[in-house]
């Protein structure tokens, strides 16, 4: 691992933007925090005196909360604006609201927004950091960061192994950041659904594509199990949830045709008889509350790289 | 920043010598070692930590546990330094409250390395005293901060930087006085 990279992006707007590298260098980094978050003092001052604004369009908790525990165990301001609440309601626009928002001299802002690509319209019209936390059905960086990070502490390595991420795959931006991220790293990524829920040219990202869920278990070293998103995108693609469970929803059944050591991840929150049955989710193979762990020091690398950006 | 070495001050010997007797002054100062511990500030100050320990074995037939501390996060100068920090693990695998905790460092400067350090260190717990080892004190304080046990003191120009070279990051012992150019 090179440790002289310097990191010069002020934003983290998706993997697609970064290279092999610095996505191996938010990973090292990330190892030091989650050493911070296993201490008894949990805090750091690294970014003390800064200030991180999470702008949510979007509702969210775990990300949400996650980047205000990140932000504060980094020993920064969070301050945490809800649209609905605040003149957005009011008609004003994107652009706007950032720049009066980087008025109150605040130093990174955290977007979700339900439109594709609205953190980069952000991040062009600011000059504060830009952390984007998930827009519409593009990017959903830190979340493919944790996977990898949590993949990595599990497999040791990223490099060769066989991930498959099942599920609805059309609307995911959890599957589009973790194919765009693993590929990168050199793991082999397969993608599974119904033919309903797989985008048209997702092959073109560099992930083989099966509507055989036996077909993507086979030989995988991972999988990476999507929410089904029933009460909204996904309305319509599938006729029942059952229906889905029935198909493509991992039981222990399944599971024990399966690599032994298979890690099984899934972003939350669960649907249980849906995705996968309880038995997996709490089972031996299951490292989904590991995911929600790693998510703070991984947001804590995010925020104290793109803080410190140098020029390049 | 380019550099070149000017003045040998240690070879292989000499800071082997000097680990050995700071281990001598640590045991005859604190009495008993069961209680102490060394934490090494990375990335060399780490590896002399553990030579330390092992120094300080040999001289009183146990070795006290050995720690390495990340100081990134705890600097002063984050947003003014040109080359970025990276951010390394701290791996401190005992508990410090109540223990005497020796520092460890290759060269003492200013002393806003060792304030981080201390504030790092506290973050883990409380220890009953925190002293002080440098393989190289070239004075020039900054902070009101001190060695207990200094290996070699060294007169140096601001102009000048004081590169401690070990086998374990760099292929060989010995300390330099280097100029910039």
């Amino acid at each position: 691992m090179n440790n002289k990279i310097a990191w010069s992006k002020k934003d983290l707007l998706g993997l697609e933007y970064l290279s092999k590298e610095e996505i191996e260098f938010i990973l090292y980094t990330a190892e030091g925090f989650k050493e911070v978050t296993t201490r008894q003092i949990k805090k750091v001052p690294a970014l003390r005196g800064k200030t991180v604004v999470n702008l949510f369009y979007e509702p969210s908790t775990r990300t949400r909360t996650s980047f205000e525990l990140a932000a504060k165990r980094l020993s920064a301001d969070v301050i945490n604006i809800v649209p609905e609440a605040s003149s957005v309601s009011k008609g004003e626009t994107l652009i706007d609201t950032g720049r009066n928002i980087e008025a109150l001299k605040i130093d990174i802002i955290v977007v979700r927004h339900n439109c594709s690509g609205a953190p980069n319209i952000l991040a062009r019209s600011v000059k504060a950091s830009v952390v984007n936390a998930g827009d519409g059905w593009h990017e959903h960086p830190t979340q493919a960061l944790l996977d990898m990070f949590t993949l990595k502490s599990k497999l040791g390595r990223i490099e060769g192994q066989n991930v498959s991420i099942i599920g609805d795959i059309a609307h995911s931006r959890v599957a589009r950041s973790n194919i765009w991220g693993l590929t990168k790293l050199g793991a082999k990524v397969t993608v599974s659904a119904p033919k309903t829920l797989i985008p048209e040219g997702i092959e073109k990202m560099g992930a083989r594509v099966t509507n055989d869920i036996e077909e993507a278990l086979e030989g995988a070293d991972a999988i990476n199990i999507l929410r089904m998103q029933f009460e909204r995108d996904t309305a319509g693609a599938f006729p029942s949830k059952l229906e889905y469970f029935k198909q493509y929803g991992i039981t222990a059944e399944r599971l024990k045709r399966c690599k032994p050591g298979i890690v099984v991840m899934h972003p939350g929150p669960i649907n249980r008889g849906v995705e996968m049955s309880s038995e997996v989710a709490d089972g031996a193979n299951s490292v989904i509350l590991e995911q929600v762990t790693n998510g703070i020091a991984v947001r804590m690398a995010v925020l104290y790289l793109v803080s410190h950006a140098r020029k390049e | 920043m380019e550099l070149r070495d000017k003045t040998k001050i240690l070879d292989k010997e000499a800071i082997e010598k000097a680990i050995t007797r700071m281990a001598h002054e640590i045991v005859e100062r604190l009495k008993s070692v069961d209680n102490i511990a060394i934490v090494g500030i990375k990335n060399r100050g780490a590896y002399l930590g553990e030579r330390l320990a092992a120094a300080v074995g040999r001289v009183a037939g146990a070795r006290p546990p050995v720690g390495a501390l990340d100081i990134t996060l705890y600097r002063d100068d984050l947003t003014q330094v040109t080359e970025q920090p990276v951010v390394h693990a701290t791996e401190i695998s005992f508990d410090i409250s109540g223990k005497v905790i020796i520092l460890a460092d290759d060269v003492l400067y200013t002393g806003r390395t060792i304030r981080c350090a201390l504030d790092a260190l506290i973050d883990f717990g409380r220890p009953s005293q925190i002293q002080l080892a440098v393989l190289v004190d070239r004075g020039h304080r900054e902070l009101p901060i001190r060695a207990d046990y200094v290996g070699k003191n060294v007169p140096t120009a601001p102009n000048e930087v004081v590169e401690v070279r070990l086998a374990e990051t760099d292929g060989k012992d010995e300390v330099v006085i280097c100029e910039k150019l």
